[in-house]
């Protein structure tokens, strides 16, 4: 209805729409405008695209293949600690990537856990380093997700389905065949593209994990060539064949029709109970202590030095802090209008620009911004602001998910009344609106602050001591082979990520009546 | 004295006629099977659906063009009449000011209206804290606030038990009577019809009567109306 039309909202989203379009097609078109010409790619850039495929296609079929067993054990047994099992699968998202990979490297490094029983046991050690540990990092942030959409879709199969089956007379073979493999073909492609789109922009992991010329993502590279050769348009052209790269996968993505993947609901279990219960355990024991035993490790190794850090460390930290509060704010503040405003002018079009960012890259961002700015005013000194911004426009497509379908909820169920009692504008927003997206509010918050908290991206770029964030002073400490104090920062940030998300998240629940 | 004149609506593939006049104070029932089209001619009135041609007017005054909250009327419709995040005090000020900026007067005003209805010294609590018949009479002191002179009913008080609902269209009808409110009330339920309103609009496949007085209605209810009413 034209009168639900806002005008000031309307604007306001209209606004922040063209914010994005300038984040994300304006950074590409200012990188894009210093590229001159293919030439100036070697070699090693086609080797690093050629990785970041290769990588991305394995991280996603190793994923999505491990998570089928994992996900039908969680589907078809009751048994306790499962809930928290499935709230674990959760939190790979807002857990800051270089901890998980420090975690990961406690275990599965030269002197790691993994290595030592190898030895032990008489095996060749394996090297964490390299193909072999970005797919095994890159695993372990979205094996839990594949799990989570593929359980989604076991437990959306009505129950009379699987009664039917019984009362039929179904054996395991048939099961799979009349119920899984449809069920299989329906999530997975999705849950497949997901990860792929993900996995292609990966650059913490690389950056800690791969590197060489036989382990560099675009990403890297495009890092490489802005820090190191200072060579802005391979980095442009780099840049390019990146977004080239992500809009075609998210083009493929939204063509496999996506699972949505935060849905809720995950407490039953599916009424069925065959196949071996051993192996269910045993499937289930292996993920918990993959999932688990890298950050028992930075817990355990980080409590002792947690309090005994460099001055610059905590310094770093409470930088990062308020850069995650900011940017968690200023997401608040980008989502609610371009929400507001897809809703009153039924576009999708305005929504679809929110998630604009997903297929962008942080890096090409930051690399677009400083191409802009570096002219004008000191890049090192804009750092923190353009970090600011970008973790904000990265975090939007995740807060816009959880508020969209928020509002337009409120306006179906309350949307007549507020109208028939000229409930409009602003007051509209502060009496119903407002109120009442507290909580997607607050969890979208949250995940942008943790998201940003962790972030460690475009700080890269300009990083100078007066501006390091928690994540990359843990990264330089690793570096410096000063692990001990590395797994102390790591803890540091691993406490200060959850719990800024707990926070954000806990205030946007609390007080709300109904 | 509420004017429809002429007036067309469509709905999708329905199309809804209607053409009456209803007296200042007089108590309207609009009966008519589902999917007849009462509902939709309560959210012309009320503003919810644009119609099509002909003009709506309250007094000569013609508001089809106004914004639903602009209209001369108030709405209660048949479930979720109140925000469950506001306080009955709020959800009642509401009527006054739709932005919920009360100066001292109107918070006194507010206080009036809940006593009106058996509310005293509710103010501070939520809806959820209230009983189904209870949340029914803050929207009641609402339409006390709210002063405009017609007021629609969906299906009112739906959720409610035979004897609860009883005793809230005896509420409407007192304070009908004392506000002087033209009221139209959407029913499915003959006694309901009975009960608060002397006259009563029938509606059939899209097309809207005039208002006839209700009990020879439903005493000698016409072939369509019988089939619904089961007789």
């Amino acid at each position: 209805m034209a009168r639900r039309v806002q005008p000031v909202s309307t604007y306001l989203g209209a606004a922040v729409a063209a914010l994005l379009v300038l984040l994300t097609f304006g950074t590409l078109g200012a990188v894009a405008w210093r590229a001159e010409g293919l030439s100036g790619l070697r070699t090693s850039d086609w080797l690093a695209v050629r990785f970041t495929v290769l990588q991305a296609f394995l991280s996603a079929l190793i994923s999505v293949l491990l998570a089928i067993p994992v996900a039908r054990a969680l589907a078809r047994r009751s048994f306790w600690g499962r809930g928290a099992l499935i709230t674990i699968l959760g939190a790979p998202f807002i857990l800051p990537v270089i901890v998980a990979v420090l975690g990961l490297i406690a275990v599965f490094g030269r002197n790691g856990l993994f290595n030592t029983a190898l030895v032990w046991a008489g095996l060749e050690p394996v090297s964490i380093f390299g193909l072999q540990g970005v797919l095994l990092a890159h695993v372990f942030f979205n094996l839990p997700l594949a799990t989570r959409l593929l359980l989604q879709g076991w437990l959306a199969i009505p129950g009379e389905r699987f009664r039917l089956a019984s009362s039929l007379g179904f054996t395991s073979s048939d099961m799979l065949r009349h119920i899984e493999l449809p069920l299989l073909r329906q999530v997975l492609p999705g849950a497949f593209m997901v990860i792929f789109l993900i996995c292609t922009t990966s650059f913490a992991v690389a950056l800690a994990l791969g590197g060489g010329p036989r382990a560099t993502t675009i990403e890297l590279a495009i890092y490489q060539a802005f820090r190191f050769d200072f060579d802005l348009s391979k980095a442009a052209l780099l840049a390019l064949i990146q977004f080239g790269l992500c809009a075609l996968a998210a083009v493929l993505s939204l063509w496999v029709t996506t699972p949505s993947g935060q849905g809720a609901g995950l407490g039953r279990t599916v009424p069925r109970h065959g196949g071996a219960v051993w192996l269910d355990a045993v499937i289930l024991s292996l993920v918990s202590i993959f999932l688990l035993l890298p950050l028992l490790m930075i817990v355990s190794k980080g409590a002792g030095t947690i309090l005994g850090l460099p001055e610059s460390t905590y310094a770093a930290a409470w930088r990062s802090v308020w850069v995650a509060v900011a940017s968690a704010l200023l997401t608040v503040l980008l989502t609610v209008p371009l929400a507001l405003a897809a809703l009153n002018l039924r576009m999708r079009l305005v929504e679809g620009i929110g998630y604009l960012s997903i297929a962008a890259s942080p890096l090409v961002i930051g690399t677009g911004l400083f191409i802009m700015v570096y002219r004008w005013a000191d890049p090192v000194g804009l750092a923190l602001p353009i970090l600011i911004l970008v973790n904000a426009a990265m975090s939007l497509p995740f807060a816009l998910r959880a508020v969209s379908p928020a509002l337009a909820e409120i306006e179906k169920d309350y949307g007549k009344l507020a109208d028939a009692l000229g409930l409009t504008g602003m007051a509209r927003l502060r009496i119903l609106i407002l109120p009442r997206l507290r909580r997607p509010l607050g969890f979208g918050a949250g995940l942008a602050a943790a998201l940003s908290m962790g972030d460690l991206g475009v700080i890269a770029l300009f990083a100078d001591p007066e501006n390091q964030t928690l994540p990359l002073a843990l990264y330089q400490l690793m570096n410096a082979y000063r692990l001990d104090e590395a797994f102390g920062a790591a803890l540091l940030l691993l406490v200060l990520s959850l719990s800024l998300f707990w926070l954000f998240d806990r205030g946007g629940r609390a007080n709300v009546d109904a | 004295m509420l004017t429809l004149d002429a007036v067309r609506a469509t709905q999708g593939s329905f199309t809804l006629h209607a053409a009456l006049h209803v007296p200042k104070g007089a108590r309207v029932a609009v009966i008519g099977a589902s999917g007849s089209g009462k509902s939709t001619l309560l959210n012309l009135i009320a503003g919810f659906l644009p119609p099509n041609a002909g003009q709506i007017a309250w007094d000569g005054a013609p508001f089809a063009q106004l914004p639903p909250g602009d209209r001369p009327l108030s709405i209660i419709f048949q479930d979720s009449n109140l925000f469950p995040h506001l306080t009955i005090a709020q959800n009642v000020g509401l009527g006054l000011r739709p932005n919920l900026r009360l100066n001292a007067k109107e918070h006194g005003e507010v206080a009036k209206a809940l006593e009106q209805v058996g509310l005293a010294g509710f103010e501070a609590r939520k809806p959820a804290a209230l009983s189904g018949g209870q949340q029914s009479r803050v929207a009641l002191a609402r339409v006390l606030l709210r002063k405009q002179p017609l007021l629609l009913l969906d299906e009112p008080f739906a959720a409610l038990g035979p004897a609860l609902r009883q005793e809230m269209l005896a509420l409407v009808a007192q304070i009908a009577d004392r506000e002087g409110l033209t009221v139209l009330m959407v029913t499915h339920e003959p006694q309901d019809a009975r009960a608060l309103t002397e006259m009563s609009i029938f509606v059939d496949e899209g097309v809207v009567h005039a208002p006839v007085p209700t009990d020879a209605l439903l005493d000698n209810p016409p072939e369509a109306l019988r089939a619904y009413l089961g007789q």
